[in-house]
């Protein structure tokens, strides 16, 4: 009897493996997490995600109100209102398509809406591009959405788990959007362990709107005109919230590393051979892959780089990531985006590190930054071998262009 | 057995006898700045009051969220929430879906509850018709989209809309020294596009707050019927019309005696005119002249007397050449269309 209950116990905690794809697997994560409303419209590359909630709902898998709406402004702000009445949500988009949403992206976080939304990154038009770029989830970065970038397959599943934990937590109530790489994340299959339901349960509460919900038997009003007497007292709950989400993040992550014993180290970000390294080059999202690669190769040839990979772009653990730079002779950043006319006409990435730098106390190690990868073209090992190449010279004093951009046909 | 649509129970919601059985709680009340002679505020008490307590409210942005809900001065009994400008459809669309959602799966107490998102004729008939029209095809979720149409952004400064009369004096069609007619296109036919081009919606009807007790007992039905359903109530406003606040409710009237604003509903399809509508399309009352509504607004003022001659051919077409009079602006043959230089 006991060892028959010791059996039936460890079958209901056994995590099974999957052979799956980054959409799968945020679609995976939905169903476990129960969500209860969600909306889809097409766009590559994202919408696969949505074509796996369809066949769940379909083979009775998945109990949920799968929408399909009419554009992308309507399926955030359905969501949205979902949300509102205390419903578990989940949406996505893609490049020009999140951007079509904006209006509803806007008004979500400052409504205090714990949305869930998978944003599988690419080129915004024009011209057309089915390729990563990573400006689509980076549009949002000032407005109270929390963005974070995984690299592959069992984190896109892991960090939607973490992410609905973290959002849906009264101290937080702030969307999140976890940014996958068109096609590099969203189309590729690897192995991945799926939790079973059992933890999931123990690890996610259900969503609790509290006095905040829109019922008959709480009758709020939501959202009225606070013009400029209360505007921006607001703006600084919003503002809280976004400061308490760096403490409810690392909450998240040791509660995850507890329950389904899979560690992530340092939420914020990720760092690669980095103990004895001279110099770090510094990115986000699947091109850690090559240039995890071009390093391993680079070591061999004894020069000692490493790699920091940014998970949590909002919220930014800016004192964290400049005590962290600080032991590097030079830093080279590797946006896959743009932000034309901006100081050094760098990208986004790269401001934000150096922003992050700025204040402290330490040493300022110099920052090159390279735009490379847009439009979903490949960033190749010879390419992060020449970033790699330049960062040292700017760590031996030799001036380097502060922006370059590698990869590009002259 | 898996059925095609599930639609979830309403509310038994009877209409109201008479006026005096109208019940004396206010779900809308103190708390709004509308303006003196606001039929849209009237809108507002008479939904509140028709649905009842068990409703969730959604308003998108206009005139009766900006005057309505005043941080800490809320005029709202019932709960009620903000939407964007075009996205009444989709509030209307994403609640009831939640509802729906979290009562199957006992995550909250099974009851129908009233969902209701209005909208202004900005907000219905121009940014979010695209929203209400998908969410009318949606069978299975119980809404009510109500589109207040004052004939203008009223909110922002009056500035001409999709359901803007011909010619009307609005400030972005004001009249010049060499161009008279500023706005040259003809108010959007939003009830009739509805009911047509949405087969599986089950009611649609036109109401103007003149006629309470019968605008009343249509939202009644649009809540009880099942499904999404879509009401467009024509509200006279004295701000944007131009004429004083005192004669709202006849403004209201003359719109419908006049044939400009025909009465009507469509319920699982059939079509039945109602109130003077019906009379007149019977032949039981005579079409007052165009003229007489136009002349008691100040928006009308510049127009000559051949602008309000072809005003009237317009509203003649629509009772005389269309397949569906009143309603469906089909022919049966060509009709020139000259309207004054």
């Amino acid at each position: 009897m006991a060892v028959a209950t010791v059996i039936e116990e460890q079958k209901h905690n056994i995590e099974e493996t999957a052979l799956i794809t980054g959409s799968e697997a945020i679609a995976v994560a939905c169903k476990l997490a129960d969500v209860d409303v969600i909306t889809a419209y097409p766009i590559r590359p994202y919408d696969t995600v949505m074509q796996y909630v369809c066949k769940l709902v379909a083979n009775g898998e998945m109990d949920c109100e799968y929408i399909v709406a009419e554009g992308e402004h309507s399926q955030f702000e359905i969501v949205k209102h979902a949300s509102a009445c205390g419903a578990r949500v989940f949406c996505g988009s893609s490049g020009v398509g999140w951007m079509y949403a904006m209006e509803a992206l806007t008004v979500t976080p400052a409504l205090r809406i714990p949305m869930i939304a998978m944003v599988g990154n690419r080129a915004l038009d024009d011209p057309g591009a089915f390729g990563v770029e990573h400006n689509d989830a980076l549009a949002v970065r000032d407005l109270g959405w929390q963005l974070v970038w995984v690299d592959n397959v069992q984190e896109a599943l892991d960090t939607a788990l973490i992410a609905y934990r973290v959002a849906e937590d009264r101290r937080i109530f702030l969307p999140c959007a976890i940014s996958c790489d068109g096609a590099f994340l969203t189309h590729s299959q690897a192995m991945v362990k799926i939790p079973s339901q059992e933890k999931v349960n123990e690890f996610l509460p259900p969503y609790d709107r509290g006095d905040l919900l829109l019922h008959p038997d709480n009758p709020i009003t939501v959202a009225p005109q606070g013009n400029e007497d209360w505007v921006m007292e607001i703006r600084r709950q919003n503002y809280a919230a976004m400061e308490r989400a760096y403490g409810v993040i690392k909450e998240a992550y040791a509660d995850f590393e507890r329950i389904f014993g899979r560690s992530y180290g340092n939420p914020f970000f990720e760092e690669y051979m980095t103990d004895d390294a001279d110099i770090v080059l510094l990115g986000m999202g699947t091109l850690s892959i090559s240039v995890k690669v071009a390093i391993r190769q680079m070591r061999k040839e004894g020069k000692r780089v490493g790699f920091v990979r940014m998970r949590w772009f909002r919220p930014f653990a800016a004192e964290e990531l400049a005590k962290s730079l600080q032991r590097f002779a030079a830093i080279g950043v590797i946006d896959r985006d743009y932000s034309f006319g901006s100081p050094y006409l760098g990208g986004v990435l790269a401001g934000e590190v150096r922003h992050a730098l700025y204040p402290g106390p330490g040493k300022k190690p110099p920052v090159v930054d390279f735009i490379c990868g847009l439009g979903g073209r490949e960033v190749t090992v010879p390419d992060v071998q020449k970033m790699a190449e330049s960062v040292y010279k700017a760590a031996d004093g030799k001036a380097q262009p502060l922006t370059q951009w590698i990869g590009l046909r002259e | 057995m898996d059925t095609y649509v599930q639609i979830d129970p309403t509310q038994k919601l009877d209409p109201f006898k008479a006026v005096k059985k109208i019940p004396l709680e206010e779900y809308f009340t103190s708390g709004h700045r509308t303006c003196q002679g606001c039929e849209s505020a009237l809108v507002m008490k008479m939904m509140a009051k028709a649905a009842g307590p068990r409703t969730i409210v959604l308003g998108s942005t206009g005139c009766m969220y900006v005057a309505n809900t005043t941080y800490y001065s809320t005029s709202w009994v019932l709960p009620w929430m903000h939407t964007q400008l075009g996205s009444s459809g989709s509030a209307a669309l994403g609640t009831a879906a939640a509802l729906k959602a979290l009562m199957r799966k006992g995550k909250m107490k099974q009851e129908p509850i009233n969902v209701i998102a209005f909208c202004g004729d900005g907000g219905g008939a121009d940014m979010g018709v695209g929203a209400i029209s998908a969410t009318l095809t949606h069978p299975d979720y119980n809404c009510l989209i109500l589109m207040y149409d004052n004939e203008s952004y009223a909110n922002t400064d009056i500035q001409l809309s999709g359901s803007t009369p011909w010619g009307a004096n609005t400030t972005f069609s004001s009249p010049g020294k060499v161009k008279r007619i500023m706005h040259r296109r003809w108010k959007k036919n939003m009830a009739g596009m509805m009911a047509a081009g949405h087969p599986t919606c089950r009611y649609v009807s036109t109401v103007c707050m003149s006629y309470g007790l019968a605008a009343m007992n249509s939202m009644r039905k649009a809540l009880a019927i099942g499904g999404p359903t879509f009401i467009h109530s024509l509200d006279p406003c004295p701000k944007g019309w131009d004429y004083d606040p005192y004669i709202s409710h006849e403004l209201g009237e003359l719109a419908v005696n006049t044939g400009i604003w025909p009465l009507y509903e469509v319920e699982d399809g059939v079509l039945r005119l109602t109130g003077r509508t019906q009379q007149i399309a019977a032949k039981k009352i005579q079409r007052q002249p165009v003229r007489d509504y136009l002349l008691k607004q100040g928006r009308f003022a510049h127009f000559t007397n051949d602008d309000i001659d072809y005003f009237q051919s317009k509203i003649d077409e629509m009772w005389e050449k269309w397949l569906v009079p009143g309603v469906i602006p089909f022919r049966t043959e060509v009709e020139a269309d000259a309207p004054p230089a």
